[in-house]
């Protein structure tokens, strides 16, 4: 049998050494991420452990009508609500912090002042989710926490935190402003020094100030960066930070009507409703959404800017 | 002209500082209270609470985990064992990859990668996956588990290939016309190079090791398999069960200074990590650069 010239077959003999080489890695999203796609199964089952994959009751849309029942107060609108809000407040706080932090530090001077507060804007997205759930608590904690202990240091009455839904929406949102300051920084750092330096001496010969400089040059510049960023994080706007609001949120289950996205939900299901066929529906209705938007986001971009475009 | 622009200048300067001093202040301060609070008494704070620095100075808590060592002593062997391994294997098996991936000749690049990219677009989800992990591949309660999801991730595969880009094509090109094969290329020729690359992805997976408490939290039953971080987060647990059942009598009656405790053994598990910073912080913003530009 003559092989087809140039087909895949001829290729895998040919360049064997690098197909043996990245292997490993084709095996491994094989089995880690195509063959739980399968699983998409359990969502239209009513699942137990001992039938499995396809010895479960079938239950067809039983769990998606679950998910979506009681019209606009249906747990999927507010775990969908819940998950794109804290999202949406994340990117735009977070981008426009980021955005001014790194052009003040690279228009400042006191290079040494400069790097030490970049060190420690870095630092916390080193640190495990596990500590940030402590920082949260030794600052909120209605015994013991920072925040009462000055209120009461005013003389002030403490506010009882953890029993007010309310307030727990800044605090998520300032934990991931937090944890994700530097981490931002460096990037926009990176696109800000880039900018030609000659520019800026141009308009200094002009006689333009350093405000003039930063809003005529350097953030019509930044643009390009700042809306391909913006972009892409809104195509990931349904994909929740599973860990900032476990750890700071955990069990208490009287903020989850503020509290709980997507990723939560799921998870109590696996390890304490033990429903699996809802929440794989729940995480199946994020994983379709989120592609769906990740495509149409892609589709703007190439509209924009080719060169940008993911594919 | 040039008097006002010095003034400018100046209010720019003011306001920046200012700025900066703020955020850093806002990223420093929870370490500090973790720090101080770790060297507190535990009457003081059950007294008074929290404060940025310490007022009643004590180190008890710090002997409170050296006096019941091994529950953290094992944790720490188990996280830095699973470290090493998955950080070692994870670096050749992506270094490999991201050699192969930005070979012209590899006709099926393309191809390869968007089989790679696809996964971040679409997937089964947390329970499929827990599921083919625990009741088909039987990895529930095994070192092995905490291994093998941290190995690789199409963003380090991805940021591999962009490294390996930036190595001169020719010198491929010419050991190949002396006559040395795929593998010999990459393991004496583009290894020694790739040394900036292999530190960055190194330092971003030992990193998600060291981190990890999720995984043990779903597929480890027995406590001598517990990473450190999920360790830390069963003692706040604990604490916090004492501390909600039955008020401050329960914790002061109990011998371990809890509140404290818990801070102490955060500043433990985290230890490593402070220290290693000021070596390692350059890397990371290497990695970030080069995946934010072109991955």
């Amino acid at each position: 049998m003559k092989i087809k010239k140039n087909g895949l077959l001829q290729d895998l003999y040919k360049n064997r050494v690098m197909w043996l080489m990245i292997t490993p890695i084709i095996i491994f999203f094989f089995i880690f991420s195509y063959v739980p796609m399968v699983g998409i199964y359990y969502a239209f089952t009513h699942f137990n452990f001992r039938g499995g994959l396809f010895g479960s009751p079938f239950a067809g849309l039983d769990n998606f009508k679950f998910l979506f029942k009681g019209g606009s107060s249906a747990v999927i609108w507010t775990l969908t609500r819940n998950t794109a809000l804290y999202n949406v407040a994340f990117i735009l706080i977070g981008n426009v912090l980021q955005i001014l932090t790194a052009i003040i530090l690279c228009e400042l001077p006191g290079r040494l002042y400069k790097k030490g507060v970049q060190s420690v804007m870095f630092l916390p997205y080193f640190i495990s989710f596990v500590i940030v759930g402590v920082f949260v608590y030794n600052m909120f904690s209605f015994e013991y926490g920072l925040v009462n202990n000055l209120l009461k240091g005013l003389g002030k009455s403490p506010v009882n935190f953890y029993a007010n839904t309310g307030v727990w929406k800044y605090i998520i949102v300032g934990a991931q402003i937090w944890k994700s300051l530097g981490y931002g920084t460096v990037i926009y750092l990176a696109a800000v020094i880039g900018i030609d330096r000659s520019i800026y001496e141009a308009a200094d010969i002009d006689g333009a100030n350093v405000f003039q400089k930063i809003r005529k040059i350097t953030l019509p510049l930044l643009k390009p960066t700042f809306v391909l960023l913006l972009l892409f994080s809104l195509g990931s706007i349904l994909k929740g930070q599973f860990d900032l609001f476990y750890q700071i949120i955990g069990k208490n289950g009287s903020l989850y009507g503020a509290t709980d996205i997507i990723d939560t939900y799921v998870y109590r299901a696996l390890t304490v409703n033990f429903d699996v066929g809802l929440g794989t529906a729940a995480g199946l209705y994020q994983s379709f959404f989120g592609m769906v938007l990740v495509i149409g986001v892609n589709f703007i971009i190439r509209k924009v800017n080719d060169d940008y475009a993911l594919f | 002209m040039k008097i006002k622009n010095a003034k400018s200048t100046k209010v720019f300067n003011l306001m920046g500082f200012i700025y900066i001093t703020i955020m850093g202040l806002f990223c420093l301060i929870p370490f500090i209270v973790i720090v101080s609070g770790s060297l507190t008494s535990q009457d003081y704070i059950v007294k008074h609470g929290y404060s940025i620095l310490p007022k009643e100075f004590s180190v008890e808590a710090y002997k409170a985990i050296f006096i019941f060592p091994k529950q953290i002593i094992t944790a720490y062997g188990v996280t830095i064992g699973v470290t090493i391994i998955g950080t070692a294997i994870g670096l050749i098996l992506i270094s490999m990859g991201g050699y192969v991936l930005q070979r012209k000749d590899f006709k099926y690049r393309n191809s390869v990668s968007f089989y790679i990219y696809f996964t971040t677009l679409f997937g089964g989800g947390l329970i499929p996956w827990y599921i083919l992990m625990t009741k088909y591949l039987h990895l529930k309660d095994t070192y092995q588990v905490l291994v093998i999801p941290g190995l690789m991730s199409p963003f380090l595969i991805i940021l591999m290939k962009s490294f390996m880009k930036s190595i001169p094509e020719e010198i491929v090109e010419s050991a190949k016309v002396d006559g040395a094969g795929d593998f010999k290329i990459y393991s004496s020729l583009i290894m020694p190079l790739a040394k900036p690359a292999l530190a960055t992805i190194g330092l971003f997976l030992a990193l998600a090791y060291w981190n990890d408490w999720f995984t043990s939290s779903i597929f480890i039953s027995s406590a001598n398999k517990f990473s450190l971080q999920y360790v830390l987060y069963n003692i706040l647990q604990t604490s916090e069960f004492f501390r909600s059942s039955s008020s401050a009598n329960v914790a002061t009656s109990y011998n371990l200074p809890t509140e404290s405790l818990k801070l102490a053994t955060a500043v433990v598990a985290t230890g490593p990590v402070i220290l290693f910073y000021p070596f390692v912080q350059k890397y990371f913003i290497q990695g970030l650069t080069i995946g934010a530009v072109k991955g």
